[in-house]
């Protein structure tokens, strides 16, 4: 009981302060930082989602991009192109009141992380017979494809992409509040699963698959989930970031844009919160910071990551965590060593 | 339990840091002339990245531009000091460092971008900060229709389109078939507007096929084309594919003149067509070293001396986007952006190097083209259209 008052209460301070904080930023924060961290934020989400699936996990894809893609298209095609369609009948789905967008954005959030959850799901199957490279390849092929696609598809613009987003994550000052409540959802959901049962298995998929397979974990069920999670979350990083840029074109969900969030999870340390978002914070803030070098700009930042990878391998964090203590009431010190 | 509270703290204390950081001065801070020691001016170009050639050359030309201006005494009484950030050919990088220019750097005008969707992706920002922008090479239309502060120093498509349209009738051609990019917006674009403008002029428009970027095999639609006995094809494509489907052209036998438009223009065009597109036209951004104009033949030796290779249509529009903006800055009642802004719209007969320039009602450029004829495997200018000999 006392633990279920607790969690209440941490889960209304973390909106009442995110809420806050948001109000006060966007007053105090001069435009140029602000959109940097905004950036932080979704590059956080799609980190953090993709070390569940490379990290926690253990497979190997390489196409989160393809998934960020599906999220930012689907939920602006619903403020863009399917909204104005049924708003007449619906009108209580009108955007320009702080409730209405607020309604609208939900909508774009739910269907943008369905379709990527389902994207998930169908480049999950493939990774039962798949393995290492093979998967990696299935998964780029993947990202490549929804590129394509996107240029292809005159509906949402083709190479020009979607311009003209309504920017209702900023209404009622709220970009920031919306964008960091899904980094701590995908970080508490990260954690939650490393700390309990079920995310053993996980990791137990990642460690020895065969060995975990003969204990009796689903490994095709683990693999699967992971796949769909991790892409629905990058589904609502794309949703939030489109309507923050106001404009889209599939240019931005490339294949650099793939090798950097993989990057991100390499750099910080496969399988580490922490270090996924550390890693996105570096390389979002570090091309920002090296501006005064002008050109030679993107040499130094690639030195710097060349670096940054001879001298810790395993990454920023290899495997450790900052900051997350025991989920669970203390357990009986004597259980697990009597027997 | 606690690993929440120590989240949302952790985040707390984070974004407060930056925010203390961010934290400066709020707005765009802009002095008279007496508050100013120099005028600042952004640039965003795509210097790396997949189109890092475009971004490079405009970037040059508009450097060599402010450089001439400051030697000549400046603006004012003032230097023009250039902030250059590179946007990776990314848009949302481009986003980022337009809002930096513009809250950082405190810029009064913005110049920027090759690519349409750069372009686009940076002009609600100019708009909303109201700092003029000044797109020396996008030609996608809706560019300037984002707001009243954004302006384009090249013609549009839909100039292109029907100066094509006015060359193919004064051709004496009666019947053109046309063969478009189906994915190219650029493609689409113009083959729409010839469409109309040709017909308008009397022409027939005997028919329509599609390709896609990356296509190899032409020959089908290339054979219901030539079913169709056209005098002439409209290819509106870029120079990759454009040189194979002339190859093809020739070899089943298709002999009719190929029309394009500046996606044409590339040296790569004639080495992947080789001799196919002799006796071939399409038309430019009024550039070329056989334009005998003193002005031009300056840009050519200044540009030489100073970056070491022979400059190409992009860098002359970065210049003469420069050269624009120095001359409205010189107009403005005061460095404002507001009266740069009303400066850079009444823009008339601006002589520069690509042409007269006029901003129009739409903030467009009304300025002349060419056509360049392929003789051999050598380009020749052949016909000038000024804006109002299309306007007839």
């Amino acid at each position: 009981m006392r633990i279920l008052m607790l969690r209440v209460i941490a889960i209304l301070v973390t909106f009442i302060g995110l809420y806050m904080l948001s109000q006060f930023v966007t007053y105090q924060m001069d435009p140029y930082y602000f959109q940097v961290l905004i950036e932080c934020g979704v590059y956080i989400i799609l980190a953090v989602s993709l070390n569940l699936i490379n990290g926690i996990t253990g497979q190997f894809s390489i196409g989160h991009a393809g998934f960020f893609a599906v999220g930012a298209y689907v939920g602006a095609a619903w403020t863009m192109i399917w909204q104005p369609m049924v708003v007449e009948r619906y009108s209580f789905l009108q955007m320009g009141t702080l409730h209405g967008d607020i309604l609208n954005l939900l909508i774009a959030l739910i269907l943008g992380m369905t379709s990527a959850g389902m994207a998930g799901f169908v480049v999950g199957l493939p990774s039962l017979r798949l393995r290492g490279d093979y998967l990696a390849i299935a998964t780029l092929g993947f990202a490549e494809v929804i590129y394509v696609l996107l240029l292809n598809i005159n509906s949402v613009g083709g190479a020009r992409g979607l311009n003209g987003i309504p920017t209702l994550i900023s209404s009622g000052n709220l970009a920031l509040f919306w964008v960091f409540l899904f980094v701590i959802i995908s970080i508490v959901l990260s954690r939650n699963i490393m700390q309990s049962v079920r995310g053993l298995t996980w990791l137990s998929v990642r460690e020895d698959e065969i060995a975990a397979d003969a204990m009796g974990v689903d490994t095709t069920k683990v693999k699967v989930t992971a796949f769909v999670i991790g892409s629905a979350l990058a589904g609502a990083a794309g949703v939030l970031y489109a309507h923050f840029l106001t404009g889209i074109s599939p240019d931005i969900f490339s294949m650099n844009t793939s090798i950097l969030i993989t990057t991100m999870v390499v750099l910080g340390g496969s399988g580490s919160v922490t270090g996924s978002v550390i890693a996105a914070i570096v390389l979002i803030v570090l091309p920002e910071v090296l501006r005064f070098l002008k050109n030679d700009r993107m040499v130094i930042y690639s030195v710097l990551l060349i670096v940054m990878m001879l001298t810790r391998p395993q990454g920023i964090f290899g495997t450790k965590e900052i900051g997350f203590p025991k989920w669970r009431r203390k357990q009986p010190k004597t259980e697990g060593r009597s027997a | 339990m606690k690993g929440t509270y120590m989240l949302a703290t952790g985040i707390l204390a984070v974004s407060l840091v930056l925010c203390g950081y961010g934290c400066r001065s709020h707005g765009v801070k802009i002095g008279g002339p007496g508050g100013l020691q120099e005028i600042p001016v952004g640039d965003f170009s795509s210097l790396t990245g997949d189109t890092a050639t475009f971004g490079t050359s405009t970037h040059n030309g508009l450097a060599l531009a402010i450089e001439q201006a400051n030697a000549a005494g400046g603006v004012k009484n003032l230097p023009i000091k250039l902030y250059t950030e590179d946007d990776q050919s990314m848009p949302d990088v481009a986003r980022t460092v337009v809002t930096k220019l513009i809250t950082e750097d405190h810029v009064i005008a913005v110049v920027g971008e090759v690519a349409s969707t750069r372009s686009l992706a940076a002009a609600p920002i100019c708009q909303q900060y109201k700092i003029p922008m000044i797109t020396p090479a996008s030609t996608n239309p809706a560019v300037t229709q984002k707001g009243d502060y954004i302006f384009r120093t090249c013609f549009t498509d839909d100039f292109q389109a029907a100066v094509m349209a006015h060359f193919a009738h004064d051709q004496g051609y009666k019947r053109v078939a046309v063969f478009k990019d189906i994915r190219n917006d650029y493609s689409i674009g113009i083959a729409k507007i010839f469409e109309a403008e040709f017909t308008k002029l009397g022409g027939t428009i005997t028919g329509e096929q599609t390709y896609q970027e990356g296509d190899t095999d032409f020959k089908a639609q290339l054979n219901t084309l030539k079913g169709q006995n056209p005098d002439a094809v409209l290819i509106p494509g870029y120079y990759s594919e454009v040189g194979t489907i002339a190859r093809q052209a020739r070899e089943i036998g298709l002999n009719v003149p190929l029309l394009g438009c500046d996606g044409w223009d590339s040296p790569k065009l004639i080495q992947a067509a080789g001799n196919a597109l002799n006796g071939c036209y399409f038309s430019d951004h009024y550039f070329s070293k056989d334009i005998k104009d003193p002005a031009m033949q300056k840009f050519f030796a200044d540009y030489k001396a100073k970056y070491g290779y022979t400059p190409d249509a992009l860098a002359a529009l970065g210049f003469d986007a420069g050269n624009l903006l120095v001359d409205a800055l010189k107009r403005a009642k005061s460095l404002t952006p507001s009266d740069l802004r009303d400066a850079l719209a009444t823009t008339k007969d601006f002589p520069g190097i690509t042409g007269k320039i006029t901003i129009d009602a739409n903030r467009n450029a009304r300025k002349a083209a060419i056509i360049m004829k392929i003789v051999g495997e050598k380009k020749v200018l052949y016909k000038v259209y000024t804006p109002e000999e299309i306007d007839q």
